[in-house]
């Protein structure tokens, strides 16, 4: 017989114990066939149950046959209170679950590392400098520096060039079928270093990375040849066109590498010569990986890094003209770090780091709320056993056996929560990952659900069985027969570990609300920050031309617009305003030199003004023949910052380096390029541009911003995507948005904080309140022997309700009180993801405070009526 | 002779000789079989054999079957196993070294 059969056998043990039996009975009944007495035979034979233990000691696995027991009993213990261990499994399976999801998401976007040759080495440069007051650090890096730099390290790492991923317009066959891809411009050599292998094809090499725009060469990612191509291997050699460049697909990357930036899946590697930004001293347009040599420290590399840095700027410096020599000091100033990278680099790491770890530590103290109520409920169901562990004590079940008996108890309910969790976490992970972008560029993370995650899930599961069920376990196991079996020991020891658990789980509590209720200010005061212009009815075409186009044939397009029926107005636009890009530059005015402060500038065509309904203050719009250089309108910032009262209507300003141009109208602030930055002094200037020598210059791409007459602006969409090549066949749309939808995606994160935060300080309130309710309930229970004399004496219902409630009170305002110190401590980790929030406000802690102390009243008042209505007479007789 | 003890220590061995020459006995057979071939000298308390039979099967040197009887009744029967007869010999051979080590005390003193 081998172990499983042993196994088996623990998990049949009353089968094996009828099998024994049986055939002591045919031992027995042979006896009597042979003619012997029965009473002798059975003599002869000794104890039956002894032997019948020790046959089936050898049979079974011993401990797994008593676990199998105790299961069993424990099992019958849960059912027998249906609904409070439904509750109890329900709150733990929500907070394991929540636990669960938010570790998977801090997994797949922060601590899972890239799927390329020792991750640990990887380290991202970032440049740190102290502007405006704080910290600031800056990802973005030249080409020409990044050369030098990785020059000057060479041998000791090796310097990679990684562009953000950007969703470009790539054609495969005509223009007609203009598609976008996420496009990443990476250093050739990127592949190697990383130790990749083309899964069809080649890889992109250092031979097609060194001279600039010499190397139209594309790798695509597994991900988007699977999607794209279906796995054809036939799409190796064929080419696309990417602006005016024709690229050569040469291969595929293998199937894990989705790129380095963590969140957005790479469709398209391209060599990094190829940017147009590669031979720019100015344009900051990648970052910069490193990944140090095998026993190479990282801080002599890093001073060299510095060094190299900071002359490169020194260098660029020279040419700086306008700018004070104190903004030139604090420029150079900047100091180059190295992070380490495993996990990759991207923005949605940055965006979402702190929000997705405060969410994580919302959701721990969930659980941990869920704990404390199992924790107390288990207590409270081990005082009502105490005389069934005494039985079990003086009968000789070992200490060990008792802890075992309630743990397992405990560890039904935990995997069984553990279980329903998981399920919520499969759930909940991707739909978290949905809100974060619901645009046309939402957030791709791969959320496997492997063994990082079911390890997590496990430990969590154990964890917090021990957690709830050990002190209960111990206490069981510590039972006093002698005065268990006489009616009762102290209760007043059990009560205090309970008081001490309710005062938890209100500073818990407490802290979830708290910074739920700051999440929710802050998204309430940012999506109710008037933007300025009319987001509603506005549909934003972003299209493009083959070639450069004359200004005359946008304007034409523009109009072909007007007269699709349900467009109300057209104008054209750089871009829209939130959608992230931006222009700017210092400003002077009349003729001195430029200030330190920066302006926005946005090309916008006449009657954008009035087609975004932004108001005007003086002045008026464009003509039609402005050109820029020659007339801006401004808003309101700039008006007060440069003309101090004066009307700026007239005035002339210069941008840094261009002719000056004089206003011909101010309008009303608008944010340009979130909602949540100060307003800056922003000029707007006709999208009809002239060079130095007046000549109109070519456009190759804008935006067309429609105003429609119905509520809906998206119904409209596939008209106009199909109006404007109608219009002039050269164009296309190449991206239909709405500027509500912009609007709303400035405020997604703050949505998302603001709805998880009160979903889970709503599920955190009714935990505490379950708890509270349980405690006050199990202490009148407990107290009623008590509470009946104290009556039979004379005590009113108002004394009672006090004795009753008094030190649960006590320690909800002990709890209330220490949640609010961590909650002032722990509100500077999160103060980044405030937006004019005073987490000092009284209102932000009363709130809090008075909503807790509300739960904990209604959570009183069932024990309190009980208590009262304890009929002294009925009681005393009982006893 | 107190009978519980007498067996103690060569049941194994008794088992395993009696099966390997009357094999498919059921416990009482070879209860009988130990009491009948000893001349009554050897016995034990008749229930201790089951644990030794169990713990036996468990090690895989016998195996059991339940059959129907001709009374209708099922009993359980047991046989050598391939690894029963090596470890017969062991036991034999063991058993030998032991009687005849104190055989020769016995002699010597």
């Amino acid at each position: 017989m081998s172990l499983w059969s042993r196994i088996v056998n623990a998990a049949r043990g009353d089968r094996l114990s009828r099998e024994i039996d049986e055939e002591v009975q045919a031992h027995l009944e042979e006896a009597v066939v042979e003619g012997r007495d029965p009473v002798e035979a059975s003599r002869a034979f000794g104890s039956v149950l002894r032997y019948r233990e020790e046959s089936r000691d050898v049979r079974l696995v011993a401990w797994l046959d008593s676990l199998r027991a105790d299961a069993v009993f424990g099992w019958r213990q849960l059912m027998k209170r249906k609904v409070t261990s439904a509750a109890a499994i329900l709150s733990l399976a929500l907070a394991i679950g929540a636990c669960t999801g938010a570790f998977r998401l801090i997994d797949a976007l922060l601590l899972r590392p890239l799927p390329v040759a020792d991750p640990q080495h990887l380290y991202v440069l970032t440049r740190q400098a102290f502007f405006d007051g704080r910290i600031q650090s800056f990802d973005g890096w030249a080409y020409p520096s990044f050369r030098l730099m990785r020059a000057a390290v060479k041998g000791q790492a090796e310097l990679m060039a990684v562009s953000y991923a950007q969703r470009i317009d790539l054609t495969y066959k005509s223009d007609a079928e203009m598609e976008k891809a996420e496009v990443q411009y990476v250093s050739g050599w990127m592949f190697g270093a990383f130790g990749l292998r083309p899964a069809a094809g080649r890889l992109l090499t250092e031979d097609d990375d060194l001279k600039p725009h010499a190397h139209p060469y594309a790798v695509l990612s597994y991900d988007y040849w699977k999607r794209r191509f279906g796995q054809d291997p036939r799409a190796v050699g064929r080419t696309f066109r990417m602006g005016d460049d024709l690229y050569q697909i040469v291969g595929v990357g293998p199937a894990p590498f989705t790129g380095t930036e963590t969140g957005t899946v790479t469709d398209v590697f391209v060599p990094a010569t190829m940017h147009p930004g590669a031979v720019h001293d100015d344009w900051t347009w990648h970052r910069t990986l490193a990944r140090l040599k095998p026993g190479v420290a990282v801080e002599p590399v890093r001073a060299k890094l510095n060094a190299t840095s900071r002359a490169f700027e020194e260098e660029r410096a020279k040419g700086f003209t306008g700018m004070s020599k104190q903004d030139i000091e604090a420029f150079l100033g900047q100091t180059l770090v190295m992070e380490p990278a495993a996990a990759g680099a991207s923005s949605l790491q940055s965006d979402y780091h702190v929000s997705l770890i405060a969410l994580g530590v919302l959701v721990a103290l969930v659980l941990l709320i869920a704990c404390a109520n199992v924790a107390n409920l288990m207590t409270a169901q081990a005082a009502s056993r105490a005389r069934e562990m005494a039985l079990r004590v003086s009968i000789g079940a070992g200490r060990r056996r008792l802890v075992q008996l309630v743990l397992v108890e405990s560890a039904i309910l935990a995997f069984l929560a553990g279980a329903l969790g998981g399920l919520f976490a499969w759930w909940s992970a991707p739909f978290v990952v949905r809100m974060i972008n619901p645009l046309d560029n939402p957030a791709r993370l791969s959320l496997p659900a492997d063994w990082r995650v079911l390890g997590f899930g496990l430990a969590l599961t154990l964890g917090v069985m021990l957690l709830f069920g050990l002190t209960p376990a111990l206490r069981a196991s510590a039972v006093k027969p002698a005065s268990a079996l006489k009616g009762g020991e102290d209760p007043h020891t059990r009560r205090g570990m309970m008081h001490a658990l309710i005062a938890a789980q209100v500073a818990f509590c407490f802290l979830v609300l708290f910074v739920a209720g700051l999440f929710a200010a802050t998204f309430d005061r940012l999506s109710h920050r008037p933007i300025g212009f009319s987001a509603e009815r506005l549909l934003l075409l972003q299209t493009v031309a083959q070639r450069d186009e004359i200004p005359a044939f946008w304007d034409q397009a523009a109009e072909h617009l007007r007269t699709v029926p349900g467009v109300a107005a057209v104008a054209l636009a750089g871009w829209p305003l939130l959608d992230g890009n931006d222009w700017d530059g210092l400003v002077s005015v009349n003729g001195a030199p430029p200030g330190p402060i920066l302006a926005y500038f946005l090309a916008v065509s006449p009657g954008w003004v009035d087609t975004m309904k932004i108001p005007f203050i003086e002045g008026g719009d464009f003509r039609p023949p402005d050109t820029w250089p020659g007339v801006a309108i401004v808003n309101e910032t700039f008006a007060k910052q440069f003309f101090k009262g004066e009307s700026a209507i007239g005035q002339s300003f210069a941008k840094n380096g261009e002719p000056p141009c004089k206003i011909v109208g101010v309008v009303r602030d608008a944010p340009y390029r979130n909602v949540r930055e100060a307003i800056l002094p922003t000029v707007y200037v006709p999208i009809r541009r002239i060079d130095g020598h007046g000549v109109l210059q070519l456009m190759r791409g804008a935006t067309f911003v429609v105003r429609t007459s119905r509520a809906n602006p998206m119904a409209l969409a596939s008209i106009l995507r199909r109006e404007v090549p109608r219009a002039r066949p050269e164009f296309r749309v190449s991206n239909v948005r709405t500027q509500a939808e912009l609007v709303r995606a400035q405020t997604m994160r703050e949505r998302l904080l603001a709805m998880l935060g009160l979903f889970f300080a709503g599920v955190a309130l009714l935990l505490a309140g379950i708890g509270l309710y349980g405690v006050l309930d199990y202490s009148v229970l407990q107290r009623r022997r008590e509470i009946g004399i104290r009556m039979a004496i004379g005590a009113q219902a108002g004394s009672i309700a006090r004795l009753v409630t008094v030190e649960v009170f006590t320690m909800v305002l002990v709890g209330a009180l220490a949640g609010l110190g961590l909650g002032m401590a722990s509100v500077r980790y999160i103060e980044a993801l405030l937006y004019q929030v005073k987490p000092a406000d009284p209102a932000m802690l009363a709130v809090p405070m008075l909503t807790i102390l509300a739960a904990a009243l209604l959570a009183a008042l069932p024990a309190v009526f009980h208590a009262v209505r304890i009929d002294p007479a009925a009681m005393l007789r009982s006893e | 002779m107190p009978k519980t003890d007498s067996l103690q220590g060569s049941i194994d061995l008794l088992v395993l000789k009696i099966l390997s020459r009357r094999p498919q006995l059921h416990g009482y057979a070879i209860m009988s079989a130990i009491k009948d071939w000893s001349g009554d000298v050897l016995r034990a308390e008749e229930g201790s054999l089951y644990p030794a039979l169990h713990r036996m099967e468990e090690a895989g040197w016998i195996r059991a079957e339940w059959i129907l009887k001709d009374t209708g009744r099922r009993a359980r029967i047991y046989e050598l196993t391939g690894a029963g007869k090596k470890q017969l010999a062991a036991e034999e051979s063991r058993w030998q070294a032991v009687t005849s080590a104190v055989n020769r005390v016995l002699r010597t003193v």
